[in-house]
């Protein structure tokens, strides 16, 4: 059993190791120019054994766009159930390895992880992931977030942020977009009080991929939300994801942390910074307005009301943020 | 039972539900994963209580849906365990996504369903439509007339899913209450019996640490409709594995079924055909008609699917015209599950009897001797009429 302690001070191997390691999300998939779906796969399986890690799948881009058969993309093993239900999915195995061990058949539990994205996630799979984490399965669920359902046609999900247009939620003549905010799916995980809850971005990769390594060493469920810039989805240009995704951590509207034992919050370095120094922190509209999705808050006319309405409940957030970490 | 020469062990009194618990325990699967509803819940409480006293060694996972249990069951199957569960009525419904992923995946899952009507209105008795409705799912369905064969079909099951040729999913009913809550002298099997009957699963794929295999890709048109069809050839496959396997259950416990069950078949000119707990009444009116000097028979389908077409067009070349009881509903269609699948399958036979069609015991009603007895004699009655004469609803409040 690792002790929360001991998780914080679990470190990954130097970047010039890691590069060494051959990939296990290979090259030629299908995923989109820019997409930082398989950044964020590829950093995360990197932390893992390929001799000991299974990947369980909810339906959704990498998803399709890995394993298009009769080809696949993984070098490790991995297994696609159905949209909503990896966590459960990945609960049976969970449960089967486990007696695998018991019978002498496997020597360890290995690294599961389960990856889906927020609409297989904030969703449809919510009750999935919650009966999993409750019954204590030991597994680590990632849930990328690109705020809508890119793989369907970029529809609005639970995890699409206010005024952003999307299929379902277009910028009409009324409605602006997403009326909505989006869900706190960090305190739904940390509410069930797993040893380990994370938020974590492609912008601050060693730091994401620590985070996963500290879930996987986890003895039980862990959870990681991950930000994951769709150029396709948020219209911007390909070469921009990852300064997108720096915008989201440096603006607070996706802000880096862990959350100990379901109470213990902590910032991590860049997100920390902002908190020691607020003036570093970037007017949430630098972060809108690089964004298709966000268009009509500039144009045809600037919706100054919105951008600040938009900014108030990124500053409400992070406050309350503060306010948990200082607790 | 056609021949009832069983007398291993003793006889013991348990419910059906009991019945596949026990049955489960013997097998000792290594993961069940399961919710609970009525009529199926003393199967999950009653295989808690092996699983805490530690009489098994299967994991059990309770999960927090029906939905989960299936997914749950997939996500274990595929790594090679033996997985069981059971479930029912709106359960089914609910899971009935992954039941198609469950099958198409291959995976030998198996699943006792306390059969039940399905909402709405809510009802919580027994009825066959829950099962019926998965037909086209691609698992292996097979039927119970009693406890006893409740029992016998958790091994069977297992038997016929896991076998290599086969490799899908298989689900068994038993009638809601009638048989899941009565209580039955049932002769059980032992852990012996049950490592010589079911070796150890193999699996060709499994997902386990070390071996680097993707299952459950997206497959597009270039390549869905062959995965498809290996499934209708698995489904062939099953026709020839399910009678071997009956076979060498029978010539080890003494207890042989039969896909289609004939009773006072020899000189029949009519027939009652059902399945599940009816076909336990009906051999009881058929002896009582017997008896009057009435040439009648029943036949049984124990095996709902694959659908064993051959079986009942041999069994009923002799006979002029039969009644098919339904415990089971579709709407708008030509009438139910069994009805309309054995008027397909008999279309071609040229000595094919003439087929009319009943629907009884819906959502629980008790169907009684006297409702057979009208159906038999409604049989003779439509006898020689020359248009389809429409599905007739038994026991209906007027």
């Amino acid at each position: 059993m690792v002790t929360t302690e001991e998780l914080k001070k679990v470190r990954i191997p130097k970047a010039k190791e890691l590069m060494r390691k051959e990939d296990r999300l290979a090259p030629g998939h299908r995923l989109c120019a820019g997409c930082t779906a398989g950044t964020i796969a590829r950093c995360a399986t990197l932390v893992t054994d390929p001799d000991n890690v299974c990947i369980f799948h909810a339906t959704g881009c990498l998803e399709v766009a890995t394993t298009v058969y009769p080809f696949t993309a993984w070098r490790v093993p991995w297994f696609h159930n159905a949209f909503e239900n990896v966590a459960a999915t990945a609960s049976g195995a969970e449960a089967a390895y486990r007696v695998m061990i018991r019978k002498g058949k496997l020597e360890k539990m290995p690294d599961i992880i389960a990856f889906a994205g927020d609409g297989g996630t904030y969703d449809i799979g919510l009750q999935s992931l919650s009966g999993a984490l409750e019954r204590g399965h030991d597994f680590v669920y990632i849930c990328y977030t690109n705020g809508a359902y890119m793989n369907t046609g970029i529809q609005r999900s639970g995890g699409t942020p206010m005024y952003a247009a999307t299929t379902t939620s277009p910028a009409g003549k009324v409605i602006p977009g997403k009326i909505q905010w989006r869900k706190d799916l960090v305190a739904i995980a940390a509410a069930h009080k797993v040893q380990y809850v994370a938020t974590a971005s492609p912008a601050a990769h060693r730091d994401m991929m620590t985070k996963v390594r500290k879930a996987l060493d986890v003895d039980g469920p862990a959870f990681l939300l991950i930000d994951m810039p769709c150029p396709r989805g948020w219209r911007f240009p390909e070469a921009l994801s990852v300064k997108i995704a720096q915008q989201a951590i440096d603006s607070c509207y996706f802000p880096i942390y862990e959350v100990y034992d379901g109470k213990e919050y902590v910032l991590n370095p860049k997100s920390k910074a902002i908190a020691n120094k607020p003036e570093r922190k970037l007017p949430v509209e630098e972060y809108l307005k690089g964004q298709g999705r966000f268009r009509h808050l500039f144009k045809p006319e600037k919706r100054e009301d919105l951008i600040a309405r938009f900014q108030e409940e990124v500053d409400k957030e992070w406050n309350h943020l503060l306010k948990l970490v200082n607790l | 039972m056609t021949k009832a020469k069983v007398t291993k062990g003793k006889r013991v009194g348990m419910t059906g539900d009991e019945a596949v618990a026990n049955a489960a325990a013997v097998i000792n699967p290594d993961v069940v994963a399961a919710y609970p509803i009525t009529p199926q819940t003393i199967i999950v409480e009653h295989f808690s209580d092996f699983v805490h006293d530690g009489e098994v060694d299967t994991e059990f996972v309770c999960v927090e849906s029906e939905h989960s249990a299936m997914s749950a069951c997939v996500g274990a199957s595929a790594t090679g365990a033996r997985v069981f569960t059971a479930s029912a009525s709106q359960g089914i419904a609910l899971m009935y996504e992954i039941l198609f992923i469950a099958a198409a995946s291959r995976l030998p899952i198996v699943m006792a369903v306390a059969n039940r009507a399905l909402a709405g209105p809510i009802n919580i008795h027994g009825e066959l439509t829950d099962q019926t409705i998965c037909r086209d799912t691609g698992w292996i369905s097979m039927f119970s007339e009693s406890a006893q064969e409740a029992y016998d079909n958790t091994f069977l099951a297992f038997k016929v899913a896991e076998h290599p040729d086969v490799s899908l999913p298989a689900m068994y009913g038993l009638d809601g209450f009638i048989l899941t809550h009565a209580l039955e002298g049932v002769y059980p099997l032992d852990r012996k019996f049950s490592q010589d009957f079911l070796p150890e699963r193999v699996m060709k794929h499994p997902t386990i640490p070390g071996n680097p295999v993707s299952s459950g890709l997206l497959a597009l048109p270039d390549y869905y409709m062959e995965v498809k069809y290996q499934q209708e050839l698995a489904m062939t496959a099953a026709r020839k594995v399910i009678p071997e396997a009956f076979k060498e259950f029978g010539e080890k416990t003494g207890r042989y079924y039969d896909q289609v069950e004939s009773y006072q078949m020899e000189d029949a000119e009519t027939a009652l055909v059902t399945m599940g707990a009816l076909s336990g009444t009906t051999k009881f009116v058929v002896d009582r008609l017997r008896k009057a000097g009435e040439k009648v028979g029943m036949l049984k389908v124990k095996t709902f699917r694959p659908f064993p077409a051959d079986d009942l067009a041999k069994a009923l070349k002799d006979v002029d015209a039969i009644g098919v009881i339904d415990r089971d509903l579709t709407f708008g269609a030509p009438g139910a599950a069994l009805y309309t699948d054995i008027k397909t399958s008999l279309y071609d036979y040229k000595d094919r009897p003439q087929i009319f069609g009943f629907i009884a015991g819906i959502g629980g009603r008790d169907v009684l001797v006297e409702d057979y007895e009208y159906i038999y004699k409604q049989v003779l009655k439509n006898k020689g009429a020359e248009k389809v004469v429409p599905v007739e609803w038994i026991g209906l409040r007027k």
